[in-house]
C-alpha cells in the first residue's frame, strides 16, 4: 500500500512535539519508547503496518482538546483510535503521526430510561453500552461482530453496522448526538437527546466520516426496548447461490426479519467448533432471525419457511432455548476470528442490491479459481452487505498482493452490478484508491472541500479515505505548515 | 499474523511453538475486552493483543529484552481470559510462558526485584520456609509495613491472623474409603496452601473418602512448579514437575491411580499442561500419563454418583478462579455442585475477571491487584451472599482479606452439605443461620 513520505520536519521536531504534549498530559498518557509505540503499527488489517511517532491516551475530553491545539499548532497529524477493530485500516499511523487514543474515555454519563437515550464516552464498548442498560430491559441496536471489542468512537467514525441492522438501522440511524474536538481544538456539540437538531445536518456529515472530520469524545445514542422474544432458525443449502436467491425471495416478498446472516462452508467449519452451536452439514447456511410475541414469532417464521422450502433446503432448524441461540450467534460472530485458525485473511466489505446475490456469489467462487485463492462468505445477506474473506499466506511472498487485486476485483464487480465499495467497514485505507471507480473527480472535490472546512490543514486521519493523487495539493501545504512551525 | 522469525530460530522448539501461536493470531482485538489489565489500565500494551505484539518483536528480533516490554509482560495476571475469549484458539498462555522464561534468561532486573523474586521462588514453593517466613512476617509487620515499597508492604498484609497448625493428613499416607472402594486417587497437596490453610485438605479427604475413594498422599510429592513457571524460572518449574512425575507415576505403575485430584486450581493448570512442558523429551510419555488423570476436584467429582441432598437457604456467590474457567475451562461443574448438594448459587457481575491474586501477582503488583480485588469485592457483595466459595487458595486469601462475609473453598461446603464439619472460617464468623 503506497503511502506519502513522512514530514521530515515533524520528525526531526520530535522532541519537542513531545515535550508540548508532555505539558498538557499526565506522564502515563504519552507512550513514545519505540517498542511501545509499535505495538500501536496497525489495526486489525494488519498487513499494513506503521509504527506512529507516538501515542496518547487522554482521560478527559479537555485533555483530548489540549492534545489537537498542540499537534495543530505544530502541524502534526493526528491519527485518532478507538479499539483500533477496523478492518479497513482506518487507524493505521503514519511515521509522522501522533495516534490519539480514546479507550481510556470509557465512562458512562447519563441514562436516560423515559426519554430512551443513554450519554457515553465513546471509548466505550459497543457491548458495554447494552452492558449499563440491560438490567432495565434495554439495549443499544447496532450490533457489529466485533461488538464485544469495538468502541462507539469507531462505529461513529465508520458507521458501523451489524446483524441487526436489518431492522434496526445502522450506527447513523441511532446516534442523537456528539460531542467532537476539532483539530484546532475546538469542543464542539452536535445534536443532543432530541429527535431532530436545529439547523444543518452535521450529526449525518460527521458519522461515517472516518475521522476526518474531529475527535468524537461523548455520544449520545438512542436505546430500545429489548423485544419480548427472538428465535433464530438456521436454514441450509447445498450452493451458496440457492442460498443467494433465498435471501432474495424474502426481501421480495416484503417480510423484514431482524437480521439474515450468511455463511458458506468454510466459515461453518470454522465455527462451530468454537461455539459449539451445531450448525447443519452443508454448502451455506443462513441464519434468520424474527422477533416478537410469539404469535408474531410464529407467523413470520411460517412465511420465511414456506419461502425457504421453494429452494429446497438440505436442512430447516429452529433454535430450541435461549442456550443454542446465544451459541449459534457466538459462531457468527467469531466468524472471523475463527477463520483465522485456517489461513491468513483480507477481509472485504462491499454492499449489493440483493437481487444480485446468486450472480456475485457465483463470480466470487469463479474469480477465486482464476487468481488460486480460497474465500469464504460469512456477511449480512439482508443488507446485501458482502464479507468475502480472502484467504493468503502472509509469510509467503506475492500472495498480499494477489489477495489485494482479487479483493479489487470483487470490490469492483460490487459497483458494476449497482452496488458501493463499502457496507460498514468504511473506507479506510484498504478501499481509498478504488474510491476512483466509485466517484468521479468532482464528487470527490466536493467530500474534500468539506474536509477542507473541518481540517484546513489536513492533519486528520492522513492518507486515509481520497486517493493520493487527489490529495497531493492539500498534502503539499501541510508540509508547508509544517516546515514553518518546526522553525 | 505475519512472522518474521529466521529459518534457525524456527529450529528451537519454544519458537517453533511460538511461531505457529502467533500465526493464528488474526489481531482482531477480541481479547483485549475481556483483559483484567487493560480494564484497569486502558492501554493496549497491557492487553492481550499489545502484549502479544511486544512478545512478538522480542522474539523475532532475538534481542536483549527492554524494560518496557518486561513491564507488560510483568503485568499480565496469566489469567487467560483472553484463551476463552480468542475465536482463533491462540494459545496465549505457551506465548507468554516462553516470553517469562526468554526474559528470565536475558534480561537484567533491576537488584530489588532480582531480590524479591529469588525470595519468593526460595519460600512459597516449600511450605516449612512459608511458615516460617510467615512467622517472621508477623513479627515484623510494623517495621514491613513502614517499607517504601509497596510489594514489601504487600507482603506484610498478605500473612494471614492466624497461621494454622501442621496438619498430619498432609503427611504420605492412604486414607481407606467409607465402605466399597469405587476409585483410586491421589490428592495433590500443594505448597503454599497448606501452610496457609488446612481445612481445604482435610474437607478433600473426608468428601472423597465418604463418597467410596481410596486417597493417597504420595511420598516425596511437592509444589506443581507454578510458582516459579510463572516468573520463567523454567530450570527450578521443570525440577518440581519432575519429582511429582516420578512420585505420581510410580503409584501409576504400582497399585495406579484413576485420578490426580487438584483442588487448588492453579496448580491444576500447571499439571495439566506437564504433557507440554516435557513434550520435548524422555519424560514425554509420563508426562502425558499425568496430565491425562490430573483433574480438579470438581471435575472429579462429577464423574461419581453424588447423593441428592436438602435444599439449605444458603446463598452462595460463586466466584471462578481463572485457572478454573479459563485455564481448564471448568466453568459449570463447581455451580452444578454446589445446587446438587443443595445450595443457593449466584454469580457475580463481571465473573470473567481476575480477582487480582494470581500466584504471586498480588505481592509483585500491589496497585493492579488491589484495583482488581476492589472490584471482584463489590461485585461479589453486590450478590447478597452469605458465603463466598471458590477453588483456589490464592483467591480465597485475596478475596476473604475485603469481604465482609466468609470465604470458603467450594470442597468444604460439598463436605459440610454430606455430613463434614461446618468450614471453620462460616463457624468462626458467629453465622446465626446455622446456630
Ligand atoms: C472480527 C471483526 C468483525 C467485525 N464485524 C463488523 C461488523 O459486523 N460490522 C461493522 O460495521 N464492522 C465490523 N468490524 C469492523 C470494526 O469493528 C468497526 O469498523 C468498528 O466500528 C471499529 O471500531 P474501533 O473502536 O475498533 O475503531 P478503530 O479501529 O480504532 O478506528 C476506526 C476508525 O475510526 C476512527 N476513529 C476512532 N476513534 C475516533 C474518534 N474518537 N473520533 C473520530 N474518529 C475516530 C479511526 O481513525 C478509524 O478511521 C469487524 C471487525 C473485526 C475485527
Ligand atoms: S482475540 Fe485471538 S486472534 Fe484476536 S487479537 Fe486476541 S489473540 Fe489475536
Ligand atoms: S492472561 Fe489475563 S492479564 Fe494476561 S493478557 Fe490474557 S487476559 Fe490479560
Amino acid at each position: 500500500m503506497q503511502m506519502p513520505s513522512p514530514d521530515t520536519a515533524v520528525l526531526i521536531n520530535k522532541e519537542h512535539i513531545l515535550a508540548r504534549l508532555r505539558a498538557v498530559l499526565p506522564a502515563d498518557c504519552v507512550i513514545d519508547d519505540e517498542r511501545e509505540t509499535k505495538a500501536y503499527e496497525c489495526d486489525a488489517l494488519s498487513a499494513y503496518r506503521c509504527p506512529p511517532l507516538a501515542v496518547v491516551l487522554p482521560r478527559t475530553t479537555e485533555e483530548v482538546a489540549a492534545v489537537l491545539k498542540t499537534c495543530y499548532d505544530l502541524s502534526v497529524p493526528v491519527v485518532p483510535r478507538g479499539s483500533g477493530t477496523s478492518l479497513a485500516g482506518g487507524a493505521l499511523p503514519t511515521e509522522d503521526s501522533v495516534i490519539l487514543g480514546v479507550s481510556r474515555l470509557n465512562a458512562v454519563l447519563e441514562t436516560d430510561y423515559d426519554n430512551r437515550f443513554i450519554r457515553v464516552q465513546t471509548g466505550r464498548t459497543n457491548l458495554s453500552v447494552s452492558g449499563a442498560v440491560e438490567e432495565n430491559g434495554f439495549f443499544y441496536a447496532p450490533d457489529p461482530s466485533s461488538q464485544l471489542a469495538c468502541a462507539i468512537a469507531g462505529n461513529i467514525a465508520m458507521n458501523s453496522g451489524g446483524a441487526h441492522c436489518l431492522k434496526y438501522g445502522v450506527t447513523s440511524n441511532n446516534l442523537m448526538g456528539v460531542r467532537m474536538v476539532s483539530m484546532e481544538g475546538e469542543i464542539l456539540d452536535i445534536g443532543g437527546a432530541h429527535l431532530d437538531a436545529e439547523g444543518l445536518d452535521l450529526l449525518g456529515v460527521i458519522c461515517g466520516s472516518e475521522g476526518q472530520f474531529g475527535v468524537v469524545t461523548e455520544a449520545t445514542l438512542r436505546i430500545l426496548h429489548k423485544p419480548e422474544g427472538a428465535r433464530p432458525v438456521l436454514i441450509g443449502f447445498d450452493s451458496n447461490e440457492v442460498a443467494g436467491a433465498c435471501v432474495s425471495d424474502i426481501i421480495k416478498a416484503g417480510v423484514l426479519p431482524v437480521a439474515i446472516e450468511f455463511m458458506d462452508r468454510p466459515c461453518i467449519r470454522a465455527t462451530d467448533d468454537f461455539s459449539g452451536a451445531g450448525y447443519p452439514d452443508c454448502e451455506a447456511l443462513l441464519i434468520i432471525e424474527v422477533e416478537g410475541s410469539d404469535d408474531e414469532i410464529k407467523e413470520q417464521l411460517d412465511k420465511i419457511t414456506k419461502i425457504a422450502r421453494t429452494h429446497n433446503p438440505v436442512e430447516l432448524r429452529e433454535a430450541g432455548s435461549a442456550e443454542e441461540a446465544a451459541r449459534i450467534w457466538l459462531g457468527r460472530k467469531s466468524a472471523f476470528g475463527a477463520m483465522g485458525q485456517l489461513n491468513d485473511y483480507m477481509c472485504l466489505d462491499g454492499t449489493i442490491p440483493v437481487t444480485e446475490l446468486p450472480y456475485v456469489l457465483r463470480r466470487i467462487g469463479e474469480m477465486s479459481r482464476e487468481f488460486g485463492l480460497d474465500v469464504g462468505n460469512v456477511f449480512h445477506a439482508g443488507d446485501g452487505n458482502m464479507h468475502p474473506l480472502i484467504l493468503y499466506n502472509a509469510n509467503k511472498p506475492g500472495d498480499l498482493e494477489t489477495c489485494e487485486a482479487f479483493g479489487a476485483e470483487i470490490l469492483k464487480l460490487c459497483v458494476e452490478v449497482g452496488g458501493c465499495l463499502t457496507g460498514e467497514h468504511g473506507v479506510g485505507i484498504e478501499k481509498r484508491d478504488l474510491m476512483d471507480f466509485q466517484f468521479n473527480a468532482e464528487d470527490l472535490e466536493a467530500q474534500m472541500r468539506i474536509k477542507d472546512v473541518f481540517d484546513p490543514k489536513w492533519l486528520l486521519n492522513p492518507a486515509k479515505v481520497f486517493p493520493l493523487k487527489h490529495t497531493e495539493d492539500r498534502r503539499k501545504n501541510r508540509v508547508q505548515f509544517a516546515a514553518h512551525a518546526a522553525e | 499474523m505475519q512472522t518474521f522469525f529466521k529459518e534457525e530460530q524456527l529450529h528451537v522448539p519454544d519458537f517453533k511453538r511460538s511461531n505457529e501461536i502467533l500465526r493464528a493470531c488474526v489481531h482482531c482485538g477480541f481479547c483485549t475486552a475481556t483483559c483484567p489489565t487493560y480494564q484497569v489500565l486502558g492501554d493496549e500494551l497491557d492487553s492481550p493483543r499489545g502484549r502479544i505484539y511486544l512478545i512478538k518483536d522480542m522474539l523475532e528480533q532475538g534481542r536483549t529484552p527492554d524494560a518496557a516490554t518486561v513491564k507488560h509482560i510483568d503485568r499480565c495476571l496469566s489469567c487467560l481470559a483472553c484463551m476463552t475469549t480468542c475465536p482463533s484458539g491462540v494459545h496465549y498462555m505457551h506465548l507468554v510462558d516462553h516470553a517469562r522464561a526468554y526474559i528470565e534468561e536475558n534480561y537484567k532486573r533491576p537488584l530489588s526485584d532480582r531480590f524479591l523474586r529469588f525470595v519468593l521462588a526460595a519460600i512459597l514453593p516449600y511450605p516449612m520456609r512459608f511458615r516460617l517466613a510467615m512467622f517472621a512476617a508477623k513479627l515484623s509487620r510494623p517495621i514491613l509495613r513502614r517499607f517504601p515499597d509497596a510489594r514489601i508492604r504487600a507482603m506484610a498484609d498478605m500473612v494471614p491472623k492466624t497461621i494454622p497448625p501442621v496438619s498430619r493428613n498432609d503427611d504420605a499416607q492412604s486414607f481407606a474409603s467409607k465402605g466399597v472402594r469405587k476409585k483410586r486417587v491421589a490428592l495433590m497437596t500443594g505448597c503454599a496452601q497448606k501452610a496457609l490453610n488446612t481445612d481445604i485438605n482435610d474437607a478433600t479427604i473426608r468428601l472423597l473418602t465418604r463418597l467410596g475413594c481410596e486417597v493417597v498422599v504420595a511420598e516425596g510429592q511437592g509444589c506443581c512448579g507454578a510458582l516459579t513457571h510463572h516468573m520463567g524460572k523454567t530450570d527450578q518449574s521443570h525440577k518440581f514437575a519432575q519429582t511429582n512425575l516420578s512420585v505420581w507415576g510410580k503409584e501409576i505403575h504400582s497399585k495406579g491411580l484413576d485420578a490426580i485430584i487438584i483442588n487448588t486450581s492453579g496448580c491444576g493448570t500447571t499439571i495439566k499442561d506437564y504433557g507440554h512442558m516435557f513434550r520435548d523429551t524422555n519424560l514425554a510419555e509420563d508426562a502425558k500419563t499425568v496430565s491425562a488423570r490430573a483433574m480438579d476436584i470438581t471435575e472429579f467429582l462429577m464423574t461419581l454418583d453424588v447423593p441428592e441432598s436438602q435444599t439449605k437457604s444458603i446463598k452462595v456467590a460463586y466466584h471462578a478462579a481463572c485457572s478454573l474457567q479459563h485455564g481448564q475451562q471448568v466453568k459449570t461443574h463447581p455451580k452444578t455442585l454446589l445446587k446438587a448438594f443443595g445450595f443457593d448459587v449466584v454469580e457475580p457481575q463481571d465473573a470473567h475477571l481476575c480477582c487480582g491474586s494470581a500466584g504471586t501477582y498480588n505481592l509483585l503488583q500491589p496497585e493492579i491487584s488491589t484495583a482488581l480485588k476492589e472490584r471482584k469485592v463489590k461485585t461479589l457483595m453486590a450478590t447478597k451472599p452469605d458465603v463466598i466459595a471458590a477453588g483456589n487458595i490464592g483467591c480465597m486469601m485475596q478475596i476473604g482479606s475485603a469481604a465482609e462475609v466468609p470465604v470458603v473453598h467450594t470442597v468444604e461446603l460439598l463436605d459440610w452439605a454430606t455430613g463434614g464439619p461446618v468450614p471453620a472460617a462460616v463457624s468462626h464468623c458467629g453465622w446465626s443461620k446455622i446456630q
